[in-house]
C-alpha cells in the first residue's frame, strides 16, 4: 500500500512514514485493511493549495498528515532584505483574506520596537478597518465552508456584501486588498470625506444580511447534520494544540487578544467575546456569526468617537514630510531623501506583538539591530497553528466530516506557507 | 507582587543554575534559561498554580551571526488564567544539538518545532517528526540562516569552489 508524496521524485510512501509525517502522536490501531488516500492540492474544499494524506479505515479516518508548503515564497527571507516600510507589503499577500489585520499586527510591531504611537485619529480608523476587515474575512468563511457543506446561495449573498467593504477599502487605499494602508506611526493618508457616510450606510444594512445568512442555514437539515457533534475538541485539547480565535473559543475558552492585551484602544470599546461550549463546527459557526454582529457594534462606537487631527505622527525620522513642505524647507527634503533612500532605523532588540486577525491571534517577532532593515521578522500565523490540531479533530470521523471541519478551522494557505 | 518576579523568584527556588541572564525591553520580559534545563523550567511553568502558563504561543528561532552562540530559540508563552505574557530564549550553540522537545507538555509544540528544523534548522532533541514541512524533501540547507543568501551569491566553479567555500560563514564555531 503505497503513494507517491509528490513532488518531482517519486517516492512511495507507506503507512507507518505516514504516520511519523504527521507528528501528533496519535495512538494507532494496526489493520491490513486500511487505504491511503491523497486529497488535494488542487480541491475546492481545502481552501487553497492544502494536501491532506489520509489513512483510511473503510470511510473512517483513522490518521491524516496535512502537507503544505506549496504557496511557500520566504515571505519571513525576503523581509529581512527590505527597510521596514518597503517589507511592508508582503504582509498584505500572507493572509488574502485579512491584510488590514496582517498590516496592523506588523506595524504595531513596529512601533513597539520604535516606541512611539499612533495619533487618536489614526487608531480609531486602524480599529474601524480592521473590524471591517474581520467581517468581510467572515464572510468568505462563511460562504466557503457553507458552500462545502453544498449550501450554495449563501457563497452568492457573502460575496456580494464582502464587494462592498472591499469597495471601502479602495476608497481608502486605493487597492481593493492589498491595500498596505497602515503605515509605521499612522495611516498612509487621511480616509476621503465620503468613507465615514459609507461605513453608516454599511451599518444599517448589514444586520439584516447577518439575519438573512442566518435564516438559510439554521433550518437547513442538511448544513445541521454535517456541523453538530462533527470535528469536537475539548477546552483543554484545543488550549494544548494552541487554537486561537473562533476555533479556541468555540470549545469554550475566553480568550481575545482584544481583551487580553488591548492594542489600538480596544479597551475603551464595549462588546462582548461570544463563547460556545460544545466545541465542534457547529459552535464555531455560531461564535464567528456572532463575532460579526460584535464588529459592526465596535465600528459604530469609533465612528462615533473619530476625532479629529492629524494620522501620523510628527516625528519626521519616522514619517516623511507632506509634499508641500518639500518646496520651502530645506529640512523636509532631507527628511524625505533619507527616509525614501535609507528609511528609518530602528533599535537593536526584539518585541513580540499579538493581535486578534479574523483567524485567531497573529503574533508578530521583530528583531532590530539598529540599521534600517528588521533583521528577523516571524509570524505566527493562526491559521498554521490551528491546522495543526485537523488530525485530532477528524480521527473517527467520516471522510466527508474532513472537509466540514476545514471549513470550520477557517484556515488561508497564504499564510500557513508564507 | 508582579507576576514577572513570581516567575524569576519561583524557577531561581527550583533550579537555581537555569537562569542565565533577564531581559527587559519594551515592557516584555525574556528570561534566558540554559538549555539543558529548558523543558524542566516549562513543566514548572505550566504546573505550578500560580503562573499556568498553560498556552504555548508561539516557538521561534533566530539567526545571530556574526555572534556565537549563534541561535536563539524563542518560546513565546502565556497563561490564559492570569493573562500574562513571558518570553523564554535558550542560546544554542550547535544547531544539531538543540534543546528538548516539549511536545509532553504542550501537543503543538511538535508541530512548531518542525517549521523552525526546517527553516533554520535547530534540531529538536526527541522531537521525531523533524522533516521538510514547507521545502521539498530534498531540499539542501536552511534558508532562514543568515548565511544562507538571498541571490547575488559568487558563482563556484571547480577551479575556485574550495576558495568561496572557504569565504562562506559556517554553522558553528570552529
Amino acid at each position: 500500500m503505497t503513494l507517491s508524496a509528490g513532488g518531482d521524485a517519486i517516492q512511495e510512501l507507506t503507512l507507518e512514514e505516514l504516520r511519523n509525517k504527521v507528528g501528533t502522536g496519535m495512538e494507532i490501531e494496526d489493520a491490513e485493511e486500511h487505504m491511503l488516500l491523497s486529497m488535494g492540492p488542487q480541491h475546492p474544499s481545502t481552501h487553497g493549495v492544502l494536501r491532506l494524506l489520509v489513512e483510511l479505515d473503510g470511510e473512517t479516518v483513522v490518521n491524516l498528515a496535512p502537507d503544505i508548503g506549496f504557496l511557500h515564497t520566504g515571505i519571513e527571507k525576503n523581509m529581512e532584505a527590505k527597510t521596514y516600510t518597503k517589507a511592508l507589503v508582503m504582509t498584505d499577500r500572507m493572509d488574502y483574506l485579512s491584510p488590514m489585520s496582517n498590516n496592523l499586527g506588523y506595524i504595531l510591531a513596529i512601533e513597539k520596537l520604535l516606541g512611539v504611537e499612533a495619533t487618536p485619529r489614526a487608531q480609531v480608523i486602524r480599529v474601524i478597518l480592521t473590524e471591517l476587515q474581520r467581517v468581510a474575512s467572515h464572510l468568505v468563511w462563511l460562504g466557503t465552508s457553507a458552500l462545502d457543506l453544498a449550501a450554495m446561495s449563501v457563497f452568492l449573498y457573502c460575496f456580494r456584501e464582502r464587494e462592498y467593504i472591499l469597495d471601502l477599502f479602495e476608497m481608502v487605499a486605493g487597492q481593493r486588498m492589498m491595500v498596505s494602508y497602515f503605515r509605521p506611526g499612522g495611516l498612509w493618508r487621511d480616509v476621503p470625506e465620503e468613507f465615514v457616510p459609507a461605513v453608516r450606510q454599511f451599518l444599517d444594512f448589514m444586520p439584516a444580511k447577518i439575519a438573512d445568512y442566518e435564516a438559510l442555514l439554521k433550518n437547513n437539515p442538511i448544513f445541521l447534520g454535517r456541523t453538530k457533534g462533527v470535528g469536537v475538541i475539548s477546552a483543554e485539547d484545543a488550549i494544548s494544540w494552541g487554537l486561537t480565535g473562533g476555533s479556541l473559543r468555540g470549545s469554550g475558552v475566553n480568550y481575545d487578544v482584544r481583551k487580553a492585551t488591548p492594542y489600538c484602544g480596544y479597551e475603551d470599546y464595549d462588546f462582548d467575546v461570544p463563547l460556545e461550549t460544545d466545541g465542534d463546527v457547529y459552535a464555531r459557526y455560531l461564535v464567528r456569526m456572532e463575532e460579526m454582529r460584535q464588529s459592526l457594534r465596535i465600528i459604530e462606537q469609533a465612528l462615533n468617537k473619530l476625532p479629529d487631527g492629524p494620522v501620523q505622527i510628527a516625528d519626521r525620522k519616522i514619517v516623511p514630510p507632506p509634499r508641500s513642505e518639500l518646496g520651502h524647507s530645506m529640512e523636509a527634503v532631507i527628511h524625505h531623501f533619507k527616509l525614501w533612500t535609507e528609511g528609518f532605523s530602528a533599535p537593536a532588540g526584539f518585541v513580540y506583538q499579538a493581535i486578534e486577525s479574523p483567524r485567531g491571534e497573529f503574533g508578530v517577532y521583530l528583531r532590530g539591530d539598529g540599521g534600517p532593515k528588521p533583521a528577523r521578522v516571524h509570524f505566527r500565523a493562526p491559521s498554521y497553528v490551528n491546522l495543526a490540531a485537523l488530525p485530532r479533530m477528524a480521527k473517527n470521523l467520516f471522510v466527508a466530516d474532513v472537509v466540514a471541519i476545514i471549513g470550520s478551522i477557517d484556515i488561508v494557505l497564504g499564510e500557513i506557507d508564507r | 507582587m508582579n507576576l514577572d518576579e513570581v516567575v524569576v523568584k519561583k524557577i531561581e527556588e527550583a533550579f537555581p543554575a537555569a537562569l542565565e541572564e533577564v531581559s527587559d525591553f519594551r515592557d516584555e520580559r525574556t528570561l534566558y534559561v540554559r538549555k539543558a534545563d529548558l523543558k524542566q523550567v516549562c513543566q514548572l511553568l505550566r504546573d505550578d498554580a500560580s503562573l499556568q502558563y498553560n498556552f504555548l504561543t508561539d516557538i521561534c528561532a533566530d539567526d545571530m551571526l556574526p555572534d556565537f552562540p549563534r541561535f536563539a530559540v524563542n518560546y513565546q508563552l502565556y497563561s490564559i488564567p492570569h493573562n500574562h505574557r513571558l518570553r523564554l530564549r535558550v542560546l544554542v550553540e550547535d544547531p544539531e544539538d538543540g534543546p528538548e522537545t516539549v511536545a509532553s507538555l504542550w501537543a503543538i509544540a511538535t508541530w512548531l518545532e518542525m517549521e523552525v528544523w526546517d527553516l533554520m534548522g535547530v534540531r529538536f532533541k526527541g522531537n521525531t517528526s523533524l522533516r521538510r514541512l514547507f521545502l521539498p524533501e530534498d531540499w539542501q540547507g536552511h534558508p532562514l540562516r543568515k548565511d544562507y543568501p538571498l541571490g547575488y551569491e559568487e558563482v563556484q566553479f571547480s577551479f575556485n569552489f574550495d576558495e568561496i567555500n572557504a569565504k562562506k560563514p559556517h554553522a558553528t564555531k570552529d
